[in-house]
């Protein structure tokens, strides 16, 4: 059982943020994220997009605004459980909590920020009606092992990196590698691209462009799919079936945790502390939602810096605490570091 | 400067003749937004950089719309549901030769 302070849900730049405004605070984090990599949004949609509205910095790239949020939360060590999505919520009876991910991790704090941003991040499956019957009996969305395909026979359909790299990739495990793609562009980096040209001259990839999978076929496990290439329609047989389409984000079981939910967002009760209507659960972020609410990065910022106040308050009832500004009080890390001003020059004047 | 008509066929088919401003920088998909014809978190995801296609819509009437950039042709190779008419909602700038824009929002993925 992994125990903290406050359990963030969602590495994205709110909940990275929250860290260090916790870290001031005294309180120790411990981040959630059903993406492999922190960042949220920022590293998994647009981490090459400039943001021009974050204070300070008159343009900044958004995988870029992660790495400083990571520098900056260093000192605090926060934990992290990447690649599992917050699944279930307990309240135990002295108030805190006890959240498990799809992989039964368990996270035990006395608080929990959600910053879930639009919420986890999914595959996004092809509209094949009959998809859902052959799901983990031959198609994967997400390639876990590779090893798992060694001497089959694969098909991948995307046109993007993941598509590519996966497809490049398999041809040294796999008995044959097919990719189908509804275009002859790929939108993938050059290299691969290149890499996939090249694979294919060799006559180790197969490309059947432009074209699609609309149907599959199977027993209990898939046999063959469908592939429609212009008016052409014909079968093709195969072991597995990886569509590799990117990831859109779905609000998911957070839904089920008891939190009042408008507009695809956690409603929270005010704006002084952004607690939901279960105490001891706030909501910070693009997640939530209240009158006026903007969803912005910067948004988020302050968002959070107000939690963690609220949230000391409620772990120490008893205690008095006035907010120290940190070119006062300097960064005091977890970790021994300590990060203050430079004393002043004493100089006598003759 | 004048506000123009649109229509706009919902997800669940109804249809909906809305008011858009000429001069807001506006798009499509922040018109949908604006009038909440679609719930918030299934449409405009990435914000409006051509990034995730769930703005996606079908144009019904023969309107000269802008020449589609690299960014939205390729991610519309990728989406789903894709037919000759699609469009990103982010990508259409409201403009008042847009004025009677018939559309079609793509279904939610």
């Amino acid at each position: 059982m992994i125990k903290t302070d406050i359990l963030i849900i969602g590495a994205g730049p709110t909940g990275l943020f929250a860290v260090f405004e916790a870290g001031l605070l005294k309180l120790k984090c411990h981040l959630i994220d059903a993406l492999p990599q922190a960042g949220g949004q920022c590293s998994e949609i647009y981490p090459k997009k400039p943001i021009y509205d974050i204070p300070g910095f008159p343009e900044v790239l958004a995988g870029d605004l992660v790495t400083n949020l990571m520098k900056q939360i260093e000192p605090f060590q926060p934990g992290f459980t990447l690649g599992e999505r917050a699944d279930t919520i307990e309240k135990l009876d002295d108030g805190s909590f006890i959240v498990t991910t799809e992989k039964g991790t368990k996270h035990h704090a006395p608080i929990v920020a959600i910053a879930g941003g639009l919420g986890s991040f999914e595959p996004r499956k092809p509209p094949i009606t009959n998809i859902s019957d052959f799901e983990d009996n031959g198609v994967e969305y997400i390639i876990r092992d590779p090893e798992f395909y060694r001497n089959k026979n694969v098909i991948i359909s995307g046109g993007g990196d993941s598509a590519l790299d996966w497809s490049i990739f398999l041809t040294d495990v796999a008995k044959s590698v097919t990719l189908v793609h509804r275009r002859n562009e790929f939108r993938g980096a050059l290299d691969s691209v290149e890499k996939v040209q090249e694979l294919k001259n060799l006559g180790k990839i197969e490309l059947i462009t432009p074209a699609e999978v609309v149907g599959l076929v199977g027993e209990n496990n898939l046999e063959e799919v469908v592939i429609k290439q212009g008016a052409e329609v014909f079968n093709r047989e195969c072991d597995h079936f990886i569509p590799l389409f990117g990831l859109s984000p779905k609000l998911g079981p957070i839904a089920d945790w008891g939190l009042e939910i408008e507009k695809n967002a956690i409603k929270v009760d005010n704006t002084l502390d952004y607690q939901t209507n279960i105490p001891g659960i706030y909501a910070i972020g693009d997640v939530n939602t209240y009158p006026g609410k903007l969803k912005l990065i910067l948004c988020g910022f302050h968002e959070a810096t107000l939690m963690c106040q609220s949230a000391y308050q409620r772990i120490f009832p008893d205690k008095r605490y006035v907010m120290k500004y940190t070119t006062v009080g300097g960064v005091e890390g977890f970790d021994g570091s300590k990060k203050e001003a430079p004393k002043a020059v004493i100089k006598s004047i003759d | 400067m004048k506000d123009i008509k649109i229509t706009i066929t919902d997800r669940q088919g109804v249809k909906h003749e809305v008011d858009a401003p000429t001069d807001m920088n506006m798009n499509l998909m922040e018109i949908v937004r604006s009038y909440e014809l679609a719930p918030e978190g299934t449409i405009g995801i990435c914000g409006g950089m051509a990034m995730c296609a769930s703005c996606q819509c079908y144009v019904l009437s023969d309107h000269q719309l802008p020449e589609m950039s690299y960014d939205e042709d390729l991610m519309l190779s990728e989406a789903y549901n894709v037919k000759e008419n699609s469009r990103l909602g982010c990508q259409i700038f409201i403009k008042e030769e847009l004025d009677g824009l018939e559309v079609e929002l793509a279904p939610e993925v």
